[in-house]
């Protein structure tokens, strides 16, 4: 349905856009929202709704509300241009077309596309999926988890000096 | 293949199941907040409202009428945009759960099979968290958008509060999923067919609720936390907070607020009827067309008890104290459910070994 692609395309497009160009933290992480929905329609449309769920309910749904709770608290109000924005202005404009050009470079070497269809969905269902976790790749799954762990750790003992 | 005519045939399908759902769930609705005063009303002692038609039944229309002639205040120093924004994200999370429910079997008219859901995901309890747990940004937003002491507590407040209480929830049903092992609604419904037999007698039905009433437990009370509803509807605390996060909204946004809150009570029903009471199984008798009728009267009188069971808990408990809220969520809900995980895990390996 390229169609649909192309809807969600243009959406995560212009939210990301939207997320660098707004002055107000909330208006930022509210596009980020919708980036991270509309990439979740485009897992869908690879026929992966086990990992498009996921990513609305990890990404979308618990990560950004931290990050909208964060600047509801701060009561951050719109950005002042500051110091350093004057080597951003003049570094930023050929930084963006230099990453311009290599995504388009990399994207025009790889065309026409290799692999024409999707992962197969027996790929992407949750079955599939907890056997890759649980048993494939356990060990890195598991130490991920405790990476997790310390950095929780770390920044309670970094945010509380007194325990 | 397809033919174009299929694919009118299944749009009119849709379009005829999208428009009858959401006509059902908004009266739903407004005569839930009816059935909510007459109940309370007759706990506390009083008739509840009586005047607009016979034994008030009109109440809903009145109510309705009022709010859209109300004047539409939005305070000064409000962000416009999201102060917009928040009432329809509550609306439209509110709403898109219930496509995924189904409430009946399946038949065929004219050689069309019909479903009795709008669509059937085969990740649908997965849908319904993921949508769930973007409704928390209306009560975030509508809070700080406000430009307003208490509702920004209030918005605080009830985040923290769901995001708590959506890790209960999630955990909470994860027993069923052990057992069942499908994300689909419907196919959960289809493994709680037939009776749980104790020495050859057919005691109870196959509910899951016999099977995981911990499970079932864990996932209701943080159901009620999670629809702000009493007693966990801090955010709404009116003795210290006047209204919470829509103290600010006046008309028909805070009607909006209000529907969603119903609308959230009506799916956290159907999925703990779903989950754990068999969902639209229950005796089936009589002609064919009994058959497609029955199943729906059977799912619409589970809801219905867990509806008057949320009023019930209304008309009864006090207000948790916020520190209670937290530590009852953390300290108890959390490892109540872990506890359940474990032992269902075990259960499950030990009987396929």
């Amino acid at each position: 349905m390229p169609v649909l692609f192309y809807i969600a395309a243009a959406v995560s497009i212009i939210a990301a856009l939207n997320v660098v160009l707004q002055r107000t933290p909330v208006y930022s992480a509210l596009s980020l929202i919708v980036v991270l929905a509309s990439v979740a329609v485009m897992y869908l449309l690879l026929e992966a709704p086990f990992i498009a769920m996921i990513q609305v309910i990890v990404y979308a749904g618990a990560i950004m509300v931290l990050f909208v709770l964060v600047i509801m608290l701060l009561n951050a109000g719109r950005e002042a241009p500051g110091e350093r924005n004057r080597l951003a202005r003049w570094l930023g404009g050929p930084l963006v077309v230099a990453f311009l050009a290599e995504i388009v470079y990399v994207v025009w070497r790889q065309f026409p596309p290799r692999t024409t269809h999707p992962a197969a969905p027996a790929d992407a269902a949750p079955v599939a999926i907890g056997h890759l976790l649980f048993r494939s790749y356990v060990l890195p799954f598991e130490v991920t988890s405790i990476l997790i762990l310390v950095a929780i750790l770390g920044a309670v003992v970094l945010a509380k000096k007194q325990l | 293949m397809t033919t174009s005519s299929d694919t009118t045939v299944f749009l009119f399908i849709a379009i005829v199941k999208v428009a009858v759902i959401l006509f059902v769930l908004l009266t739903a609705i407004a005569y839930l907040t009816w059935l909510e005063r007459k109940v309370i009303g007759h706990i506390q002692s009083r008739w509840g409202p009586y005047r607009v038609g016979p034994h008030g039944l009109l109440q809903p229309l009145a109510d309705g009428l009022k709010f859209m002639f109300k004047e539409d205040i939005v305070p000064t120093e409000a962000d416009r945009v999201v102060y917009w924004l928040a009432p329809f994200i509550a609306f439209v999370t509110a709403f898109l759960s219930i496509s995924v429910i189904p409430f009946g079997e399946s038949f065929t008219v004219a050689g069309h099979k019909i479903a009795l859901e709008i669509t059937d995901l085969n990740v649908g309890l997965l849908f319904i968290f993921a949508v769930t747990s973007l409704g928390v940004y209306s009560v975030a937003l509508a809070g700080w958008s406000s430009n307003s002491k208490y509702p920004l507590f209030g918005g605080l407040r009830s985040s923290a509060q769901m995001i708590s209480y959506e890790i209960a929830l999630s955990l909470g049903v994860i027993g069923v999923l052990m057992l069942t092992g499908t994300f689909s609604l419907r196919a959960m419904v289809e493994y709680q067919r037939g009776f749980w037999h104790v020495g050859g007698v057919a005691l109870l039905p196959h509910w899951n609720v016999f099977a995981q009433p911990v499970g079932f437990l864990v996932y209701f009370m943080a159901a009620i936390a999670e629809t702000n509803r009493v007693p966990f509807d801090l955010p709404e605390g009116e003795t210290e907070l006047v209204a919470g996060f829509h103290t600010e909204y006046s008309s028909f946004k805070f009607a909006t607020f209000f529907m969603s809150e119903y609308a959230n009570m009506i799916t956290v029903s159907c999925i703990a009827t779903l989950l754990f009471f068999g969902g639209w199984l229950g005796p089936v008798f009589g002609p064919s067309w009994l058959h497609v009728i029955l199943p729906v009267v059977w799912f619409c009188l589970k809801v219905f008890c867990f509806l008057f069971f949320y009023i019930w808990v209304r008309g009864t408990l006090p207000r948790f104290r916020y520190d209670q809220l937290m530590a009852f969520g953390w300290k108890f809900l959390l490892p109540v459910a872990l506890l359940n995980i474990l032992v269902t895990s075990f259960a499950v390996a030990w009987i396929n070994a």
